[in-house]
């Protein structure tokens, strides 16, 4: 308890007094997770979109399959990796092993079925009225694939920052592929287990701390957005909003 | 859909610029790369950043050091993704530099295995030999009920040298294990030493990680042996070979120069000097020594026999054949 205790103190020590160091850890686990968040969104939207609406044979045991993935172990998602971008391994070539480029990668490829799953879980709850509706007044596809997209944007948006959440909060694919290099690859979570290692208590909890507040205030911030944009939306003329 | 194929390939161009454009920005504007692959025990202490920094200070290179275990660290080399390796296995660095990857090895520093247990010392190991330690912690353990050993269990270095220490003593360490006394850890030097203390029981550690937790007040185990012949834990710098073919499909891209160029500086008298007096601030004693100065030639101190007896191949730190021609490494 003691050691919690001190943590908290140093925390705010490390904050406040703007070390360095920490400010360095902390904006690289945000590039690096942020990257990862965008990448994977961009392609797990169009994925989901398929997934969720278009109905194809192997939809049910494809979803199932995604849904699974979220669960992938870390580690073996990282050795993975880490086999295949080795210099002696297939993607050798690229030379990205142990640079932050790396991290991007696995981390994106890691937080995609979550994106994935809860969209098209989104999508296919949005009403298939609201297509019907749409199509009456003249819609294109497009537009009517708009419609359906309206609705489910905030499912869509849980799901990126709960991608996004699982991404700054990664150790084990960190680890393998990134190596933690000391003002290279050192992300926070990489930096708490190794610090943990080293006996430096405190400074894991302080730097535990900083992540979590991290998150909560991203999380807080996307609420308040979306809220506010639910507001907006409910006071307009509740049609189909474009 | 229109709309999808769109979505699919602003996915695809993103991704395609991210992964090229950070590359680029890392490999063009960033300073040429030196990595390092090291054990956990050295990295740990903080030595290691120390030496970069003051190499880095005089040196036009970003020095990148890869921490893991002994084993691990060797593979990384082997695979073509380090230049250097920074070790303390004897037995694995002579396989390392037969196979033809490692070459250029230098004995750059020593220092010893502690043994620690309980300040109560039970077995009554304190003031013995390793060996006879060892043998009275079996006999004690197998007269009692608790854990009384806890082994790293993972394939290090330091296991590696508890394992050969079991071997000595006249134990197979794989049948011990099967004992009630034993716990194998399966963890870092850290975790084993708190797994110690929770059980009041023995262990093998290194100097570094044991003062560490110990001035930190995470743990309370005494040093009880040390100094001694057997515990002799004895660190070389290995260069990996820069045209490393293994596997066939390795890219040449070892960076052979600038790890020669570190290996050269951790033998100077600056890189050795700050390897002797690491630590003393801190602990009050030095974490290290360094190890030049007594293996060169008319030197005649029980150490450095020692150092020549558990880590010379040959009578030599470096049999001439995996030197590479860099001549002034070795007077």
């Amino acid at each position: 308890m003691n050691e919690i205790f001190e943590g908290l103190l140093k925390a705010f020590q490390l904050i406040f007094s703007g070390d360095p160091t920490v400010f360095e850890i902390t904006l690289r686990s945000l590039y690096i997770s942020g990257l990862a968040t965008v990448i994977s969104a961009l392609w797990g939207i169009p994925i989901a979109v398929f997934l969720g609406l278009k109905d194809f044979q192997g939809r049910f045991f494809l979803k199932s399959l995604f849904k699974a993935l979220i669960g992938i172990p870390t580690v073996a998602l990282g050795l993975f990796f880490y086999l295949i971008l080795s210099k002696s391994g297939p993607l050798g070539f690229l030379h990205i092993l142990y640079y932050p480029t790396a991290i991007i990668i696995g981390e994106a490829v890691l937080i995609t079925p979550i994106v994935v799953s809860f969209s098209a879980n989104a999508l296919e709850a949005v009403s298939p009225e609201i297509i019907d509706l749409a199509k009456t007044l003249g819609a294109s596809e497009d537009q009517a694939f708009f419609a359906v997209f309206k609705e489910a944007l905030n499912g869509i948006l849980l799901a990126t920052v709960a991608s996004f959440n699982r991404a700054f909060a990664e150790l084990g694919v960190a680890q393998m592929i990134g190596g933690n290099i000391f003002g290279f690859t050192n992300v926070l979570t990489t930096t708490i287990a190794n610090e943990t290692a080293k006996g430096n208590i405190s400074l894991s909890i302080a730097l535990s701390i900083i992540l979590l507040t991290i998150v909560f205030g991203i999380n807080l911030i996307v609420d308040i957005l979306s809220k506010r944009r639910l507001e907006i939306w409910k006071w307009r003329a509740p049609h189909l909003g474009w | 859909m229109n709309m999808w194929r769109k979505m699919i390939l602003a996915a695809s161009i993103t991704t395609i610029l991210v992964i090229s454009g950070t590359m680029v920005y890392y490999r063009y504007f960033l300073k040429r790369g030196l990595i390092i692959s090291t054990t956990t025990s050295l990295y740990d202490t903080g030595l290691l950043e120390v030496l970069e920094k003051e190499f880095e200070a005089t040196h036009q290179v970003d020095v990148r050091i890869i921490s893991a275990g002994t084993g691990i660290a060797i593979q990384h080399a082997e695979r073509g993704d380090a230049d250097l390796v920074l070790v303390h296995s004897p037995s694995m660095e002579k396989t390392f530099l037969a196979e033809g990857v490692g070459v250029c090895r230098k004995i750059v520093a020593y220092n010893f295995f502690v043994i620690v247990g309980p300040e109560s010392d039970p077995a009554k190991i304190n003031g013995t030999t390793p060996v006879t330690a060892l043998k009275r912690i079996v006999d004690y353990g197998r007269n009692q009920t608790n854990r009384i050993w806890i082994s790293r269990g993972d394939g290090s270095g330091t296991h590696i040298k508890e394992k050969s220490l079991w071997s000595k003593a006249g134990y197979n360490d794989t049948e011990l294990s099967r004992e009630a006394w034993y716990a194998s850890a399966g963890s870092g030097m850290g975790a084993t030493l708190v797994m110690a203390e929770q059980f009041s029981a023995y262990t093998l550690s290194d100097t570094g990680t044991y003062l560490a937790y110990y001035k930190a007040g995470t743990i309370s185990l005494k040093l009880l042996m040390s100094q001694e012949k057997d515990l002799l834990n004895v660190y070389s710098a290995i260069a990996v070979v820069p045209n490393l073919s293994a596997n066939k499909t390795v890219h040449e891209e070892i960076n052979f120069r600038d790890a020669i160029d570190f290996i050269k500086y951790l033998v100077s008298d600056e890189g050795q000097s700050t390897i002797e007096y690491y630590g003393k601030a801190q602990y009050g004693e030095s974490l290290f020594h360094g190890a030049v100065k007594l293996l060169a030639q008319n030197s005649t101190s029980e150490i450095a026999q020692w150092i020549r007896d558990y880590a010379f191949f040959n009578g030599t730190e470096c049999p001439p054949e995996y030197r590479y021609n860099q001549t002034d490494l070795y007077g």
